[in-house]
Parts: structure tokens; sequence; C-alpha cells
């Protein structure tokens, strides 16, 4: 039945390199099941494969085995089925900020006016009021991100898979771009796939936290975040809280590379 | 003592006692040193010398040449060049020598920038394609072009379309070198961002890969009016019936050294309005694609 399977499947899927000293894992068989509307977080140290899981879900990279099912549908190597927000914000210089966000839209054949119709009253209630005739080279990393993320969101996809996207924002602009995602993820009803290198976002964010671990990248625990939401920020002084963040953290010391040579999958 | 002077002894002081013990940090006074400034003359003034140089050096040659000094059979004088010029232009000859030579140029220049951007451009669509053609475009590059002119005369005979084949052979390997480099810069994720969108190929070439290199292809073009023009002079000195390139050799041969320096004149005022128009386009276009 459609309506009970999970809205993102990712079914065994691993990823071999060929490199010419021989082959290389980048990723061992990861499972990962995403009911529709979920916030599920990433985490994990450097060379983990969150990338590669990304990239294996957009359709941008084939995997070596396993599928990737979207509403129970095989969507293994196919493009255009999520939204998918880059590390860099990747807005086209020579386009103002409405024209940047329309873009999905626009590729899958949208006529411009109507796509600017649309895009319009969301730029307004998300914050890039007075920026939306502005080229991108005169905002802030902030306004930028947003522009980004709506972008994203534009393209209309049921699930949205983000790759650090506040990663190179300083701490306060950070806080206040967690709060905003939150009122996007809130309003729009999404499934959201995000990776972060920063335990207490991850938590804060997620209903689901998978830890990965490295050589081979792989899920070596997930853990449900139950907290109550809408959380607020003291959330992350609360027992429940640092409980998740204290098991988090050890989960990655303990799987820190230089910590465990004898782990090794050669 | 004047502050000047009490600064070269404080300084000299400083020198000596630094040679004495060079170990110690230097304890005395340093010399007190201020930032130099220019002072900017009003345009004016730079205005007035700039002529009053071109004067006097006009009325110079005028006056040697009369009085002897310059030998006016080989370096002619400003009265007799004035004088040519007024004839030049008089018998018609001026315009249909100037529109020669501009025509063979600005077809010169359309033909190889269209032709070299798009050639540079169609690299991006497969990595296979480029890597064969490669090679050929670095090898024509590396070949002097004007050697070929002869060549390129006989094939194309001494009318119009032979100097704009010069013309066009100097300036499509700078364009499409140029528009090369433009897709080997285009970041990977940028590509990445467009398929995820379930982007076509075409899509990807249209709104992405084309606008990123228009600022590379508008950068050339002043390069490529000024190679344009030299095409098509050497085109006309090879063999031509027209053209400021053919009157100049025409002139030299016949030993009619002020025809020289008119056609030379006429030459420079046709390149820097060229040179003029295509900086003003080169800056409309700029605002046009923003980057």
């Amino acid at each position: 039945m459609p309506s009970s399977a999970p809205k993102l499947c990712v079914d065994d899927v691993s990823m071999t390199f060929k490199t010419p000293t021989g082959s290389f894992q980048a990723l061992a068989p990861v499972t990962l099941s995403i009911p529709q509307g979920r916030f599920v977080s990433l985490i994990g140290p450097s060379g983990c494969g969150k990338s590669t899981i990304f990239n294996i879900i957009a359709g941008l990279l084939e995997p070596s085995a396993g599928r990737v099912m979207i509403d129970g549908v095989d969507a293994t190597g196919t493009i255009g089925r999520v939204g998918y927000m880059l590390q860099k914000d990747l807005l086209l210089p020579w386009r103002t900020v409405l024209d940047n966000t329309i873009l999905g839209m626009e590729i899958q054949g949208v006529a411009l006016r109507k796509a600017r119709e649309r895009a319009l009253p969301l730029l307004h209630r998300y914050g890039l009021a007075g920026f939306e005739h502005l080229y991108p080279n005169s905002l802030s990393g902030g306004m930028r991100q947003r522009a980004a993320l709506l972008r994203t969101l534009l393209f209309d996809t049921d699930v949205i898979l983000l790759d650090e996207p506040f990663g190179a924002l300083d701490a306060q602009t950070k806080l206040q771009m967690q709060e905003w995602l939150m009122q996007l993820w809130s309003d729009f009803n999404k499934t959201v796939l995000f990776v972060t290198h920063d335990v207490e976002e991850a938590i804060y964010l997620s209903d689901e936290v998978h830890v990965m671990g490295t050589r081979p990248g792989r899920v070596i625990a997930s853990i449900p975040v139950t907290l109550a939401r809408p959380r607020v920020r003291t959330s992350a002084l609360t027992p429940d809280f640092l409980a998740i963040k204290e098991r988090c953290l050890d989960l990655l010391s303990a799987n820190a590379p230089a910590a465990t040579p004898m782990n090794q999958a050669a | 003592m004047t502050v000047q002077d009490t600064r070269a002894v404080d300084a000299l002081a400083g020198l000596d006692l630094a040679a004495q013990t060079p170990i110690a940090a230097p304890t005395g006074q340093k010399p007190v040193r201020r930032l130099p400034v220019q002072k900017d003359w009003p345009t004016w003034a730079l205005a007035t010398v700039q002529v009053g140089i071109l004067v006097g050096a006009l009325s110079l040659w005028e006056i040697g040449a009369r009085a002897g000094w310059i030998d006016a059979f080989f370096w002619s004088q400003p009265s007799a060049i004035a004088n040519t010029m007024g004839l030049f232009f008089a018998t018609g000859e001026a315009w249909t020598d100037i529109s020669f030579t501009f025509r063979s140029t600005i077809f010169g220049f359309l033909l190889g920038t269209a032709a070299g951007s798009l050639l540079g451009l169609s690299f991006w669509w497969s990595r296979n394609y480029a890597a064969i053609v490669q090679p050929y475009v670095i090898c024509l590059e590396s070949i002097p072009k004007l050697a070929l002119a002869p060549l390129i005369i006989l094939v194309f005979g001494i009318g119009l379309s032979s100097k704009v084949a010069v013309a066009t052979a100097l300036t499509l390997v700078v364009s499409t070198l140029t528009a090369y480099a433009g897709v080997k810069a285009l970041d990977p994720d940028g590509e990445k961002l467009f398929y995820s969108l379930g982007a076509t190929r075409m899509q990807v070439f249209r709104k992405l890969v084309v606008p990123f290199c228009l600022p590379w292809i508008i950068s050339v073009l002043r390069v490529n009016i000024g190679l344009a023009l030299t095409g098509a002079i050497v085109g006309e000195f090879i063999a031509s019936q027209h053209g400021l390139g053919r009157a100049i050799l025409y002139a030299g041969q016949t030993y009619d050294i002020a025809l020289v320096w008119v056609a030379v004149l006429v030459l420079s005022t046709l390149a820097i309005v060229m040179y003029a128009s295509v900086s003003w386009l080169e800056s409309v276009l700029r605002k046009g694609v923003r980057q």
C-alpha cells in the first residue's frame, strides 16, 4: 500500500569507487526509511559518505548496489525527483534573487511570469522582501542561503536534501536560520534530510538523527529525538536533549578514524 | 641647517651606529619620514602640455626639413603631408580605401569572434570531442597565422574575401581558446544543481554554460578588433586593389613618403574609432550580463 510506504527509502545502497590502485568502498550498505513529513539528520565525520548518499538519492550518482525508493517507486538514477541544496548556495550571479529562486520551476517548463507570480509572495513572507530584484553579489551570506533554500522549496518536490546549508554562516546567523528553517518546514510539510557537522543543530531540528562512521561510510546508530515541538532554544538544556547529545558525541568519538584502526574494512 | 639636512645627518648617524654595533637594537632617533605625496595637475594643464609637445615636435620637424637638417625625401614634412591629405580626400580615393579596410576588418572580426566562441563553447558538450580537437586548436594557435596570408590570398583571390579570411584566421583562435577557458572554469557543482532540478543538457547549456562564459567571450572583443585590423592590412599588403594597407604599400614603393604618412594617420584614426566603439559595446554588454 503506497499510503503506508515510507516517503523516502534508501534500500541497501552501497557505493564502491574504482581507483587506479584498486577499489575503494565509500559506502557500506546503508538503509534509511523516512516517513512523510519527517525531519531527519545525518551527522558524521568528513568522509563518512554523507554527500555520496545525497548524490545517490538525487540521482546524480548510480549506486553500486541497492535502490532508492520514493513513494514506494524505484527512483534510482533518476534526476529531478527531490530538491537538493548543495553546500554552496550556487546562486547564478547574472540572475536577480527572484529569477534565481524560480530556476527549478523554469527548468520544469513553468512559464516565467507564472513562476515569478508564485515565488514573489514566498520571498516576501520568508525574509527576502526588498531583495527580490537585487543580484546575489549584493546579499549577505545568510540572505544568499535563504534564497538558495527557497529555490529548493519552490522546485516543489516532497523530499528535500540539505547538505550543510548553514555550515559557512556565523553562529548568530546560524541560529536565526535554524528558526527560519523550522518555520518553513512546518509551513510546507516537506520531508527533509539534513546533513550537518553540528550535533546540537542536528538534535534541535530533527525527529531522528543518524550517526555515521567512516571507512567504509555507514550508519552506526539511529537515535529518535522525542523532544516536544515547537522547540525553543532552552530545550537544549533539558536532560533529554543532553542525554541524546552525549550519546551522539560518544558514538562520534568512538568512531573517530584514528581511534579505531582495527575497525577498518580494507 | 635646514630640516632636510638634519634628517640626512640623523640618517647617516643611524647608519654609522648600526655599522659599529650590529647586534644592538637601534635605539637612536629614526629619520623622520613623511608619506610622499604627488600633487595632481588640473586637466587643462595636462592637456596644454600634451598639445604643446605635439605642436613643438611638428614645428621642429617642419623647421628642420626646411633648414635641411632633416632629409625631407625620406621623412617628408608636415606641410607636405597636410597637402597630400587634402588631395587624398579630394580625389575620393580615401573613402574607397577606408571603406574597403573597414569592411574587411568588421567582417573578419564578426566572423572570427562568432565562430571561435561557438567552437570554444561546443567543447562543453563532449569531453571526448574536446580531447580530440584540442591539440589541433593549440597547433593552430602556435602557427603564425600571418605566415599563411600568401596562401589565403591564393585561395580566396585578391578581393575582399581574402582580407576577411586573414582577419578571421587571426581572431578565431583567440576567441576559441578564451571561450574554452570559460567552459573549463565552470563549477561542476553548478551543473550538479541544474541536473538535480531535472534539467536537460540543452537547458544546462543555455541557462548555465552560455551566460557563464559570456564575460570571457566579451573580454576578447577589444583584442580581436585590433587583430582583425592587422589581418586586413597584411592581406592588403600582399595583394589588393583597394584599402589603406595597399595605399601605404603603393606610396612606399613610389617614394611618396607624404602619402605613407597620410595613410598611416587615416588608418590610426580608423583603428581608434573602431577600438572605442568596441570598448563601448563591451561595457554595454557587460552591464547586460552582470558579473
